[in-house]
């Protein structure tokens, strides 16, 4: 083979390896532009059908009869906001000191063994938390309620705080802590007077975040708070919820009820929206300034 | 007092012994006791559902797993319909929902621009954000007739004869499940992915793009072999969250017991049987068995999600918390 023959062999071997790196590189734009496709399609959809009935007579009123036009979901407002909070109330406290042991006190291998099995707990399925809430609270009871439902949301929420907390407190510098003991503070009031503070604007944004994905759960509430059409207040009886709702109308033949899930997962969708976007520039500004 | 720079980690252990106090030992018992609940409340999860599905388990027996009938009317109860339905959706959406989410992956580690990773990242992130029964509206209203008149319709009409393509196109199904399984998984497998592939030492992707390897050839030479493993726990967590999926499921799959190859007909999945037909149980019998499928997928997703964390773990420590967060 003369030398010119070898050149022109691998001249068609480099625009061979080149094409298929145009061809693979181009699949790669592809996949991402793809990928965002369907966000952007649920968001104009949700946003176009919702707007109409978007309005304060959606939440501040019950449900009308089935098939006739106006009322609201004033029941599944308060609900949620009920079972919501309550469930942030049991959660939070919980999965705040579980995440100041794991940075603070565990240590190597059991901080790694305690977040490997909050992990998994994030992961299990929300239907069976709401199982193991009716297993623990409606069984007992004897009958549906909101607390069942607050129950499942706590339990829900514990992963997201716990490994907000986690990590917050990973970001606060060594040398605060330092300069505490170097003050001659215990470790728990150099925790709960420096370090947490200086972490407090993260976890609370995490908090905010964990709240608006427990909003926006529907399976573990089907089978204990169940829905209700009337607005109560009271933990002992079923409780509506907007998912809840969202899931019956969407469900049902009616367009007064297509158009009130559409404006109930704005409702939704806004809520989620917010706080990710609000984590997300939070998180991203202190871990700029702490690292 | 002159410690050395060893005994620095040591100093608060000093102040305690120096000048006793409650408040350490209080507030330690105090997260102690937090981490202890959260500990019980996994191991409760487990013994909760298992011990509210024992009638279930002492009536069906071991057949539960493979008996093709639900008639819970005459107290027959086989699961196998619904395990089937949960294989078919979520391993057909993984399969989508890696070929997409690793070409994201690999685009936001290994080629987007500064200026455009941020923001296609983000609204992957947030496509994880949207609650589900939203994704089952959008499904039923917008997705489910547009996969009828421009999927199904020209499937039938062209390759009808194949198995996965029989029955009529009536857009509540299969393959609807699959669409909005994938759109549900793919945050799952492109974001754990990413921190995967951004993981790989610089020096892999040096060593290719000296020996004069195209971008390309750098990913699968220097890349790809090194994030493999990760990349597999990524994929098995995205099947967990495919597998627990509940209400977008059962708001386009048609719920009906069926066991059949087509595209087109109706299923139903574990998840979804249990959200359907709960509050319908009628008998302690037959709510004791939907239970029991809730047992299944409970221990199912508990061995995958552990699976699966260890092997990112391995790989990108830290990753796993992101996406707890992301």
């Amino acid at each position: 083979m003369s030398a010119d023959a070898r050149t022109r062999l691998g001249d068609r071997r480099i625009r061979r390896r080149r094409a298929i790196d145009r061809l693979m590189r181009g699949l790669l734009w592809l996949a991402a532009a793809v990928a965002a496709i369907p966000l952007v399609l649920v968001l104009a959809f949700v946003l176009i059908q919702g707007l109409p009935a978007f309005n304060l007579a959606l939440i501040t009123q019950d449900p009308v009869p089935a098939g006739f036009p106006g009322g609201g979901v004033a029941p599944a407002v308060v609900g949620t906001l009920i079972m919501v909070g309550l469930g942030t109330l049991i959660g939070t406290p919980v999965a705040v000191l579980t995440g100041i042991y794991i940075r603070e006190y565990a240590g190597g291998r059991g901080a790694t063994g305690i977040r490997f099995l909050i992990d998994v707990l994030a992961g299990i399925p929300t239907i069976a938390v709401g199982l193991f809430a009716y297993g623990l609270v409606v069984v007992p009871m004897g009958t549906f309620s909101g607390l069942a439902g607050a129950v499942a949301l706590a339990v829900i929420i514990i992963p997201t705080v716990a490994r907000v907390t986690d990590e917050m407190l990973g970001l606060v510098s060594g040398s605060v802590r330092e300069a505490a003991y170097a003050l001659g503070i215990p470790p728990w009031k150099t925790i709960v007077r420096v370090t947490m503070p200086a972490a407090a604007t993260g976890i609370v944004t995490g908090i905010l975040l964990g709240v608006a994905r427990i909003a926006g759960e529907t399976a573990p509430l089907i089978f204990t708070a169940l829905g209700n059409q009337r607005v109560t207040a009271s933990l002992a009886e079923p409780m509506d919820a907007l998912p809840l709702r969202i899931w019956v109308y969407a469900s049902g033949p009616y367009d007064a009820w297509h158009q009130q899930a559409w404006a109930a997962s704005l409702v939704l969708v806004l809520l989620v929206l917010t706080f990710s976007i609000l984590t997300r520039f939070v998180l991203r500004r202190r871990a700029a300034r702490l690292a | 007092m002159s410690a050395p720079a060893a005994e620095y980690g040591r100093v608060p252990a000093l102040l305690a012994q120096h000048r006793p106090r409650h408040g350490e030992p209080a507030f330690r018992a105090l997260v102690i006791l937090a981490s202890l609940t959260v500990l019980a409340v996994i191991a409760g999860l487990v013994v909760v559902i298992a011990r509210e599905s024992l009638r279930g388990i002492a009536y069906n027996g071991p057949a539960f797993l493979w008996g093709t009938t639900w008639d819970p009317v005459h107290s027959v109860f086989g699961a196998l319909p619904f395990i089937y339905g949960t294989i078919l959706t979520s391993v057909s959406a993984l399969v989508l929902a890696m070929l997409i989410g690793v070409g994201v992956a690999l685009f936001l580690a290994e080629l987007a621009p500064r200026w455009l990773a941020g923001p296609v990242g983000f609204m992957v992130e947030m496509l994880a954000a949207i609650p589900s029964v939203v994704y089952g509206l959008w499904g039923i209203f917008v997705l489910a007739p547009w996969i009828r008149d421009y999927v199904e319709v020209p499937l039938h009409d062209t390759l009808g004869f194949l198995p996965f393509f029989t029955g009529n196109p009536i857009g509540i199904g299969n393959l609807e499940a699959v669409v909005v399984l994938t759109i549900m998984v793919l945050p799952t497998v492109a974001a754990v992915s990413r921190d995967v592939v951004a993981a790989v030492p610089l020096s892999q992707r040096e060593a290719a793009l000296a020996l004069g390897a195209t971008r390309w050839e750098t990913i699968r030479l220097g890349v790809f072999p090194y994030a493999r493993s990760g990349i597999i726990g990524a994929g098995i967590l995205g099947l967990a969250r495919g597998i627990g999926e509940t209400m977008a499921v059962t708001m386009v799959i048609g719920n009906a017991p069926t066991i059949s190859l087509s595209l087109f007909s109706q299923g139903y999945t574990m998840a979804s049987v249990i959200a359907n037909e709960f509050t319908e149980a009628t008998t302690d019998l037959y709510r004791s068995s939907l239970i029991e499928i809730g047992l299944l997928l409970l221990i199912v997703t508990l061995l995958i999600n552990a699976a699966a964390r260890l092997l990112v773990w391995r790989v990108a420590y830290g990753a796993s918390a992101r996406n707890v967060l992301a």
